[in-house]
């Protein structure tokens, strides 16, 4: 409710005087001149003497901010491309086999042609012809056809088919990590915040030293102590764990984000008359603080799960994360740190996992960043 | 002021004992420490490794005793001004970090990207700010957004396919040129350009678009305050407004953001540096990571830590003294 009356605070700037008299939980919007051209459901007014309640409309601060949302094309745009990519990875393999098409994760094509090179040698006693036989029994760095979309890369598998297996991973992947540091992150920097004090300074101290460890050599050593153990965890859960350590080393930004704002909240008239009224300490904290942290939340998750992404994909690089033959973005680029020749002629190897990391990453900060001016009360647009 | 930058070092020493104590702890916990794979490699190159042989080997690399005790023995020496010798090569991990090949390399690239992203970014974030909400910005927007979105890897091979071996515009890796003998010493700068080029591109490219964010959020924020609407009412040009009243504001966080800069100016970038084979100190302690040396480990991320905490206490100190409104207690 207090995010609301700041939005109508904010919407009243706009409106002439005669509106000011409504009643304070209505957001109040009147066609301005820049919303003519773009917002038909606001009606404009009819030689200055419409009734007011064709002036009001009555608007929810989540129907506003939805508003502001879809206005931007960008967040559309952010929202097309994820859609597209969640559509894909997770329907992708259940939809491809039914239409024909079917290829398994680590499923190789071993449909390979075994090829005759014939020679002509001059010998001493005339030329002969000398045959090289090359038995291909793998279909390996196939090029482009109709039985593999996109080819396949060095091991004889399908790459159309991995991008949707890695595109799973990758997705998935990325909202674990970010829940779960999103998660240490609130209950840490909402602990400092609210309690202050020495568990305040305690835990801020705990933030500086965690920033201070370089997260990717960090990663690597942990990576490496991983990758000598191979009993203590399943090759496949690997990556999983390797998410939730960087999370574990991740969560000081989101808690100094929620901090400072509790600190800056803590202060704010509302909560000081919210006291006053009696409300219990979990009423406060969770009516009336949370409401007014999310907004900055929400958009530094979505900001975060771009970045994850990314992470996940270097890990996987640089061969410390999802391991061949399971596929990620980040494994199916990995070939052409190695091999430079697939590098130079296979572009259909590591073209295509590398734009789909571009995209998810984009269409999460296209949405992150149309989420911040959409939740941005100062933006009036 | 004074009584505040010594709390504030008092803390930073504080820090830095616990980000040592965590990486060395980790560090150790490596299973497969170095002396382990260099037995490995002795047992399978056929040489009888007995277990005194062992003892004494992880004796002379200092990996003997509790991690504790390690790391008050890494301490004690650190103080003494011993950072001890790499495992991989035997030399002084100061000599093998702080060399022209190594840091010089890092620091070359890093502070030409660092000045083209700044005069590339803060340029867009200003258009991009006072031509609000209009295709400019929009354009300016997706192509920093698409900047950012790029995986480095993907980005650096990307480069070197199109430009190094389609086009052949540049070298395709390494730092010099071996089949040259260079006749002068600017022959020898032009092709050591040449080979920084594509390093330095890609992290322009992949560093630009969080400046330009930046530079545009407070651009916007000033061209909103009361002092500029004052500065427009009383009929100043549009270009004096914004270059004058509205850049000037602009700069304070640009200005402290300088102080954090310097971490990164000598950390090297670590992947970009070893898509294209620069000796650079990032590709050079990816190596060590991987093979667990452990003294160059600790004392490249020690210093990076150090240069961290004096960044942070530095961008504080700034801003006191860019914005006089602020008051350090």
């Amino acid at each position: 409710m207090e995010e609301n009356k700041d939005l109508v605070q904010n919407t009243n700037e706009n409106n002439t005087a005669e509106q000011n008299f409504e009643q304070e939980e209505l957001t109040v919007t009147q066609a301005t001149d820049s919303e003519q051209d773009n917002a038909p459901v606001d009606i404009q007014l009819e030689d200055g003497e419409s009734p007011l309640d064709k002036n009001v409309k009555l608007m929810s601060p989540t129907r506003m901010v939805l508003r502001r949302f879809f206005r931007s094309k960008l967040s559309i745009a952010g929202l097309v491309m994820l859609i597209a990519l969640f559509v894909f990875s997770w329907l992708g393999p259940v939809i491809c086999p039914a239409l024909g098409y079917d290829w398994g994760e680590i499923e190789t094509d071993r449909t390979g042609n075994i090829e005759y090179t014939p020679y002509e040698v001059e010998g001493e006693n005339g030329s002969f012809v000398q045959i090289i036989v090359t038995d291909n029994g793998v279909n390996a760095l196939a090029p482009i056809s109709p039985t593999h979309i996109l080819g396949t890369d060095e091991q004889g598998m399908d790459i159309f088919t991995r991008l949707m297996y890695g595109g799973r991973l990758s997705l998935s992947l990325s909202f674990l990590a970010v829940f779960l540091t999103s998660f240490l992150g609130i209950v840490m920097g909402g602990i400092a915040g609210f309690y202050g004090g020495v568990v305040d300074n305690i835990i801020m101290r705990l933030c500086d030293i965690l920033i201070c460890l370089p997260t990717l050599p960090l990663m690597l050593i942990i990576g490496t102590v991983l990758d000598a153990n191979p009993d203590l965890i399943k090759q496949d859960m690997y990556i999983y764990v390797l998410m939730g350590v960087l999370s574990l080393f991740s969560w000081p930004g989101m808690a100094r984000l929620v901090r400072g704002q509790i600190l800056f909240l803590r202060e704010q008239e509302y909560m000081t008359a919210a006291e006053a009224m009696g409300y219990s300490a979990s009423r406060r904290i969770f009516k009336h603080l949370i409401p007014n942290i999310l907004p900055q939340i929400i958009v530094s998750m979505t900001l975060s799960l771009g970045s994850m992404i990314l992470y996940e994909s270097t890990l996987s690089y640089l061969g410390l994360g999802v391991k061949i033959p399971y596929a990620s973005w980040g494994t199916m680029i990995e070939v052409i740190s190695k091999r430079s020749d697939i590098l130079q002629n296979n572009f259909n190897v590591w073209g295509p996992p590398g734009l789909c990391i571009i995209i998810a990453v984009l269409g999460f900060n296209f949405i992150g960043d149309g989420l911040r001016d959409a939740l941005d009360p100062k933006q009036r647009r | 002021m004074f009584k505040y930058i010594l709390k504030r070092i008092g803390i930073s020493i504080l820090i830095l004992f616990g980000v040592s104590l965590i990486l060395y702890t980790l560090l150790r916990c490596m299973p497969t420490d170095y002396v382990k794979m260099k037995i490995i490699a002795l047992n399978q190159a056929g040489a009888d490794v007995t277990d005194a042989f062992i003892k004494e080997m992880y004796k002379a690399y200092g990996l003997d005793g509790s991690i504790i005790e390690g790391y008050f023995n890494w301490l004690k020496n650190v103080f003494s001004g011993d950072f001890g010798t790499s495992f991989i090569s035997g030399a002084p991990v100061i000599g093998e970090i702080f060399n022209a090949d190594r840091i010089g390399t890092s620091f070359f690239v890093a502070a030409i990207a660092t000045v083209f992203e700044f005069m590339i970014a803060i340029p867009l974030g200003i258009t991009a700010a006072t031509h609000q909400y209009s295709i400019r910005d929009y354009v300016v927007t997706v192509f920093v957004l698409i900047g950012i979105s790029l995986p480095s890897f993907f980005f650096g091979q990307m480069l070197k396919d199109l430009f190094a071996n389609k086009l052949g515009w540049f070298p395709v890796s390494g730092m010099r040129d071996p089949t040259i003998t260079y006749a002068n010493a600017m022959e020898a700068f032009a092709d050591y350009a040449r080979h920084m080029f594509l390093p330095i591109l890609t992290v322009v490219i992949l560093s630009i678009g969080s400046r330009m964010r930046m530079t545009r959020t407070n651009m916007l924020e000033v061209l909103n305050s009361d002092y500029i609407r004052t500065a427009r009412a009383k009929g100043l040009k549009e270009r004096k407004v914004i270059y004058k009243h509205a850049f000037r504001n602009t700069m304070i966080p640009i200005v402290t953001g300088l102080a954090g800069l310097i971490p990164s100016l000598f950390s090297g970038a670590m992947i970009t540096e070893s898509v294209f084979d620069l000796t650079g100190i990032g590709s050079y302690a990816l190596n060590a990571m991987t093979q667990g040396d452990i003294p160059v480990i600790m004392t490249y991320n020690m210093f990076l830590a150090t240069l961290s905490v004096i960044g942070v206490l530095l961008a504080d100190l700034m801003y006191a003294v860019v914005d006089p409104r602020v008051k350090l207690a």
